[in-house]
């Protein structure tokens, strides 16, 4: 019968249409946003703005070993052009002249925009580009770390909205442990096995006791906050030698930190820097290229069917929860032996969350979320370099930004994002 | 995600008392009807009530081992046991004592839990709804922020007679929440962006607003430089209640009548049912023909217009008549812990509010007697959302055999 050949192809022509129709309204939507982004440009940065200033850009600093010149361009030259090119790839995405790589478009056309806005703040003045992006490296820290917290759990099939709690342990035992130690190397091993026993927390929680997993992550933040509060003003505030962590110090890689632009940005860093990108690399060839990350990856993907083949689906899942605690825990001891000199009350800030959002973003792939976690960082350094520039704009609004980033990103991205199938649903062993 | 392949959806908890127990009736008489539902009811307190227990034993536990002079007394348990034991006692004791005092021991103590308990109640009704129609509202601070902000403005800014004034400033309270909650509701609706991280992005969204806010000249009284605004006009302002020598102000009865219209709402209405059939299983409700994200953008429209009455109970009526800023947050997170503690359920959350409310307006009176920071009422409610949150765990500590239908599943997985 003919009928049973074409019945099968009918619904999967009609999803293709719809994934066609959503296909293409994403790529208007990301068209018109480009072509805004361009006329504000246009209006804001070119004609709006003073002629005749220019802006410096500037390019190394004083300690480095190879010196770039500076870059000075026309401020209001560089904001009509960088405003019509925006424009213009606004108007190639709405009439559809490029069809595919629409979001790659779109970010190009955010990062000449965001090239015409810096020479806008900075004219008649110079800002400091290397400072920027080192500044960026530095925040990306915390928010990559948290963001390969997520992935190990979530590749995993648990949840894990539990990241800033997890921080905050792992700052507040990291400020107690390094103090009492006298070394931070202390700190740091004991912030992440207050990581691993959140971690174990979770998974107790999450994988035995089948809690509702983001509930179980709440439980655990608002327990991590409540106890370092607490901890915090009936131990530290009472012993203040006990919150006198010593810092990490920068180091550099021997012969790659003479290397011009990069050497100093990359090559020149504490060791959290490099640990990023280390693990980085090592949980993508973990994850995707080793026994071990398919077994994580299945039991995330398919519990019933990793379970058939004799994978223990819930001591994998515990693995991955308690080794993403670790990493958490690693990330929290960045704010009290990197960024700060102390733990202060919720100084993680909710910087978990946008680690969880930089999960998301970055699709669940180490990789994306290290690119993910460094967007939103620049995002962060942006504003605080523009509010100590003299720009009109109140620094309230420069402070939501990294949150406006991040609802605009998982709003329009998450429709791609596909978390792994089994993510947050507890596993029953039959 | 269809969570319904490894969990049952959760019946109906049977401590609402609107018959979500099929089986009380066709067991047969009246009588019979009844031990079933008190049963019941009786099942539906254990854990709550143990997990209140067992969570003020453990922030004991907290105390002691964190004072530093009991742990001077545990230094030397081997030679004088019995005082160190008696050193904790007299500390968890003592502490627990203060809180009780100061809280619900004396009828201004009443007064001011009821006071504290009103916008937890309303926020913890918030995070209820929501959590009916199966998403997990955060946002219920930056929800009471807006709408605070709003139903401040409208108090301080406008003068009319307080019949017309007061409505008029609970309105824009409730519209105010209502429309943040929306974004998210929308967003989730429209994108499928997941509501956690959304609605935790609008608080921290909503906290720079009403900074923005108070420091323009719209809300700053003349004069000052810090985060304040005017004071309510006296026409907007809740009035005073007394029974008694128990004051509180009116908030307390819209607290009160919201629980009832939510009650209302989501048992006798049909929207009220479509919520709870997608919170329950949304690829069920969309087979049955149910709009799944209309009813998600409905639920944190409403979810957020109570969380915007919390702010404006704040704002109109005691403790502040003012706007302040970094003030509101505990609330939305407070909100969570009552909910969850309340199970969902209108009369739960009322219950667990003025729970929440005790320890909130005893934490001052016990840290100025006892110096026992405040901050662990924050640790003892997180022991509570947990043992709530986790039955089993309760049930494997005292040994008690699983009651049926209690697993209750609130939330789906990320998004669509």
């Amino acid at each position: 019968m003919p009928t049973t050949l074409t019945e099968p192809l009918a619904p999967s022509r009609e999803a293709d249409l719809v994934a066609e129709r959503s296909a293409a309204r994403r790529r208007v939507g990301f068209g018109v946003a480009t072509a805004l982004l361009g006329l504000v440009a246009m209006l804001a940065f070119g004609i709006g703005s003073e002629s005749g200033l220019d802006a410096v850009f500037v390019l190394s600093r004083s300690s480095d070993a190879v010196q770039i010149p500076d870059v000075t361009v026309p401020a209001r030259a560089t904001g009509l052009v960088l405003g019509v090119v925006v424009a213009a790839l606004g108007a190639l995405l709405v009439t559809g002249v490029v069809r595919r790589r629409t979001f790659l478009v779109f970010g190009v056309g955010l990062a000449l925009f965001v090239v015409a806005l810096l020479a806008w703040a900075a004219r008649g003045d110079d800002i400091s580009i290397i400072g920027l992006l080192d500044g960026t490296l530095f925040r990306a820290t915390p928010l990559a770390l948290g963001a390969f917290a997520g992935l190990l759990c979530e590749r995993a099939g648990v949840v894990n909205i539990a990241i800033e709690g997890m921080l905050l342990a792992g700052a507040f035992v990291a400020a107690l442990t390094a103090s009492a130690a006298g070394t931070p190397w202390v700190g740091l091993v004991c912030g992440m096995a207050a990581g691993v026993l959140l971690g174990a927390f979770l998974g107790v929680m999450a994988i035995t006791y089948r809690v509702d997993q983001i509930i179980g992550g709440t439980v655990i933040n608002i327990f991590s906050l409540g106890l370092t509060s607490y901890l915090g003003t009936q131990v530290l505030a009472r012993y203040t030698d006990l919150n006198d962590p010593g810092a990490f110090r920068a180091f550099g890689i021997p012969g790659l930190e003479r290397l011009p632009l990069v050497g100093p940005l990359l090559f020149h860093n504490t060791i959290y820097v490099f640990l990023v990108f280390v693990l980085t690399a090592a949980l993508w060839w973990g994850l995707f290229r080793t026994r071990w990350g398919l077994r994580v990856r299945s039991v995330g993907e398919h519990p019933r069917a990793a379970d058939t083949v004799g994978i223990d689906v819930l001591r994998t899942r515990y693995r991955s929860v308690m080794l993403g605690g670790a990493v958490a825990g690693l990330g929290g001891t960045w704010f009290t032996l990197d960024a700060t000199g102390g733990f202060n009350e919720n100084m993680t800030a909710g910087k978990g969350f946008i680690a969880l959002a930089a999960l998301i973003f970055g699709r669940w792939h180490p990789v994306g979320a290290l690119v993910a976690a460094l967007v939103f960082a620049f995002s962060e350094e942006l504003q605080t370099r523009l509010a100590l520039l003299d720009t009109p704009i109140p620094s309230d609004f420069l402070l939501m930004t990294p949150y406006v980033v991040t609802i605009v990103v998982v709003a329009g991205v998450v429709g791609r994002s596909r978390a792994p199938a089994a993510d947050g649903q507890p596993y029953v062993v039959e | 995600m269809t969570t319904a392949t490894e969990q049952p959806p959760a019946a109906p908890p049977p401590a609402g008392g609107d018959g979500g127990d099929a089986g009380a009736g066709t067991g047969g008489g009246r009588g019979r009807a009844v031990v079933a539902r008190l049963a019941d009811l009786g099942n539906a307190l254990v854990i709550p009530v143990l997990a209140l227990v067992t969570a003020l034993v453990v922030g004991g536990l907290v105390m002691v081992f964190t004072d530093p002079e009991t742990l001077d007394e545990w230094g030397s348990f081997l030679s004088d046991p019995l005082g160190a034991l008696e050193a904790s006692w007299d500390l968890v004791s003592e502490s627990y004592e203060a809180l009780w005092r100061s809280s619900v021991g004396t009828p201004r103590g009443i007064g001011r839990t009821l006071v504290e308990a009103t916008p937890l109640a309303l926020a913890g009704l918030s995070v209820a709804f929501a959590f009916r129609a199966g998403l997990f509202n955060i946002g219920a601070a930056g929800q009471l922020i807006i709408g605070a902000t709003c139903a401040g403005w409208v108090g301080f800014t406008w003068d009319l007679p307080a019949p017309i004034h007061l409505p008029l400033a609970v309105v824009a309270g409730f519209l105010g929440g209502a429309a943040w909650g929306g974004i998210a509701g929308v967003l989730k609706a429209r994108t499928g962006a997941h509501e956690v991280i959304t609605t935790i992005m609008l608080n921290y969204i909503s906290y720079r607003l009403l900074d923005y806010a108070l420091r323009s000249d719209a809300f700053q009284p003349p004069g000052r430089d810090d985060l304040i605004s005017k004071p309510v006009r006296e026409s907007a302002r809740l009035p005073e209640v007394s029974l008694g020598e128990v004051t509180v102000h009116a908030g307390v009865f819209v607290a009160l009548a919201a629980a009832v219209a939510v009650w209302w709402l989501l048992e006798r209405t049909t929207t009220g049912f479509r919520l709870r059939a997608v919170g329950a299983n949304p690829d069920a409700a969309r087979y049955a023909g149910m709009s799944v994200p209309a009813m998600y953008a409905l639920a944190m429209v409403v979810a957020g217009g109570l969380a915007g009455l919390a702010g404006t109970s704040n704002i109109l009526g005691r403790p502040s008549f003012s706007l302040t800023g970094g003030y509101y947050s505990f609330i939305g997170f407070d909100a969570i812990a009552v909910a969850l503690l309340g199970r969902a359920n209108p009369a739960g959350v009322l219950v667990s509010a003025f729970l929440f409310g005790a320890l909130r307006s005893g934490s001052t009176g016990m840290q100025a007697a006892t110096s026992t920071p405040v901050d662990i009422i924050v640790v003892i409610q997180a022991l509570i959302i947990l043992f709530v949150a986790a039955p089993a765990l309760v049930r494997s500590i005292y040994r008690i055999k699983a009651g049926r239908g209690t697993a209750q599943t609130f939330t789906a997985s990320w998004g669509s």
